[in-house]
């Protein structure tokens, strides 16, 4: 359909719907078009590409950008993962006890953390916790500090997404499991528990995409030369051979990692919706 | 009647404002297959969950093997296991492989090591017929198999009273004749029952005892061919003639209450 058309059409009075739909139809493809076309010519390649994608910087990167920068990102999200996930858990039994004082602490713990940006927890874990407690060293060093900052935000959403998948379980499964015998907490372990994990697998799975990319914020804990992350490494680099190309690698190496993930994500999306009785 | 295995004293159930139970007496000796029917909303259900406590009573006792489950310093969890319940919706563990729902509960709630609660599960799904499963998930087998499988997980547990929650309720048609098999062997191997059912055929061949309740209350309780083929009262007969004929329900409504057509 060209743009003749779509000045023509107008003119009559009573389109039919075929018509109207063409019509719409062209309006849009003409727009994306003519978006793409003014993108293209306005942007200046020759000057991006000396400063992005110089093929010598980009091949002196590797392989420490995987080596160092890219397995220490993935230390540092695994590890602020595996604390979030534990104290998620923590926090979501709290939400669902039955005990009062619980359910508070654990709801007021969830709004603070949720409503926090995770900068302005790298900095508190940073600065105030070696203020609040002098003397006491985290253990892990940089590693157990980014844990503790990762998960501390982590666990905030995780203890929502646990407590809803928890509540998804049928009110059957405890019946049964009570009526068997177990107590509730053994109940809550064996029966509950591996339900409600297989629920939000996906959701969990976003929330480590999530972290994974919240693991740049190390930047501001200052780490060593060997504790780089993909970020500082690439803006580090970046700085030392003035060209922005090492920003381009580290870019491409999270998305060699989160892209995966997202398709396992939603292969894990379809199959539970297949699998719901 | 023998040893009484259930007792059952002024029970009174609520929630909220409204009140299900309204002092409900009823002894179930061992050995004796009981049949609870009536309307919905009797408290048919309610009373049967008030048996293993999954529902709290407001008031009254109850008694399971001379122990007082509303006693409030009873291990509920040690009395649970002598009481099998089985539900409307079968409540199998959907994680779990048929085999695995019945050995996880010996092994976590009995102690039982590996190869006994092993051989005990073989055992119990030969008596329901469904040995030939055991690796299957409960999702792949019907509604009737599933129901099995849930007797056979109660079985297991080595169970002394055994509780029914409209066990066919949720069974396609064709399928509740296998459910009601396995009941029927349960009860002739001389098992406590209390079966919670809109099945007459079953509670007509099978029970001891029938037990009709509407409203909160025990409104007639004795032998079967009593209560479901002379009942002596109206709300009984006004109970089993929509049971039986659910065709005349709104006719009925219509035109008042009218005699019971008795029933064949």
């Amino acid at each position: 359909m060209t743009d003749t058309d779509v000045q023509l059409q107008p003119r009559k009075k009573g389109l039919t719907r075929r018509q109207k739909r063409r019509l719409s139809r062209g309006a849009q493809y003409a727009v994306f078009a003519a978006a793409v076309i003014a993108f293209a010519l306005s942007a200046d390649w020759g000057r991006l590409q000396n400063q992005f994608a110089q093929v010598d910087i980009a091949q002196r990167m590797f392989p420490e950008v995987i080596t160092l920068a890219l397995k220490n990102t993935v230390l540092y999200t695994l590890s602020g993962f595996v604390f979030g996930l534990v104290l998620g858990m923590v926090v979501a039994l709290m939400r669902l006890s039955s005990v009062g004082p619980y359910r508070w602490l654990a709801g007021v713990y969830i709004e603070i953390f949720r409503g926090l940006p995770a900068l302005l927890i790298f900095i508190f874990v940073g600065v105030a916790v070696p203020l609040a407690f002098p003397g006491t060293q985290i253990v892990g060093g940089t590693y157990g500090k980014v844990a503790l900052a990762l998960g501390l935000v982590s666990a905030a959403y995780m203890a929502e997404t646990i407590r809803a998948g928890i509540q998804a379980v049928p009110k059957g499964q405890m019946e049964a499991a009570r009526s068997l015998g177990f107590s509730p907490a053994r109940a809550m372990v064996s029966i509950i528990v591996p339900q409600a994990f297989r629920i939000i697998l996906p959701p969990l799975t976003n929330e480590l995409v999530l972290l994974f990319k919240d693991s740049s914020l190390v930047l501001f804990l200052g780490v060593t030369l060997q504790e780089r992350e993909l970020s500082k490494y690439g803006n580090d680099l970046a700085s030392t051979t003035a060209n922005s190309t090492p920003i381009l690698v580290a870019g491409l190496c999270y998305l060699l990692v989160t892209i995966p993930l997202g398709f396992v994500v939603r292969r894990m999306e379809s199959r539970s919706q297949e699998a719901i009785r | 009647m023998s040893r009484p295995e259930i007792v059952i004293r002024d029970l009174h159930k609520s929630f909220g404002d409204n009140e299900v139970l309204r002092g409900i007496d009823l002894e179930i000796g061992q050995g004796e297959v009981v049949c609870v029917i009536g309307p919905s909303g009797s408290g048919k259900s309610t009373l049967l969950r008030c048996v293993n406590l999954l529902e709290e009573p407001t008031k009254g006792q109850v008694f399971v093997g001379g122990t007082e489950l509303t006693d409030p310093d009873v291990d509920i969890d040690a009395v649970r296991r002598r009481i099998g319940m089985v539900f409307q919706q079968f409540n199998l563990f959907p994680h779990l492989t048929v085999t695995e729902n019945l050995t996880l509960p010996q092994r976590r709630v009995l102690r039982r090591d590996k190869a006994s609660a092993a051989r005990v599960a073989a055992e119990n799904l030969e008596r329901v017929g469904l040995a030939e499963k055991a690796d299957a998930h409960p999702s792949s087998l019907s509604g009737g198999q599933q129901q099995r499988v849930a007797i056979a997980r109660a079985l297991a547990m080595g169970p002394e009273v055994m509780l029914f929650d409209e066990p066919t309720s949720a069974l396609d048609p064709e399928l509740v004749g296998d459910v009601l098999a396995v009941m029927r062997m349960l009860a002739r191997e001389g098992m406590t029952m209390m079966v919670v059912t809109h099945e007459m055929t079953f509670a007509r061949e099978v029970a001891d005892r029938v037990v009709f309740m509407d409203g909160g209350v025990v409104v007639e309780d004795g032998a079967p061919e009593q209560v479901i083929g002379a009942p002596r009262h109206e709300r009984t007969r006004h109970f089993l003639s929509r049971l039986l004929d659910p065709a005349m329900a709104e006719v009925e409504e219509g035109a008042g209450d009218r005699p019971s057509q008795g029933e064949g």
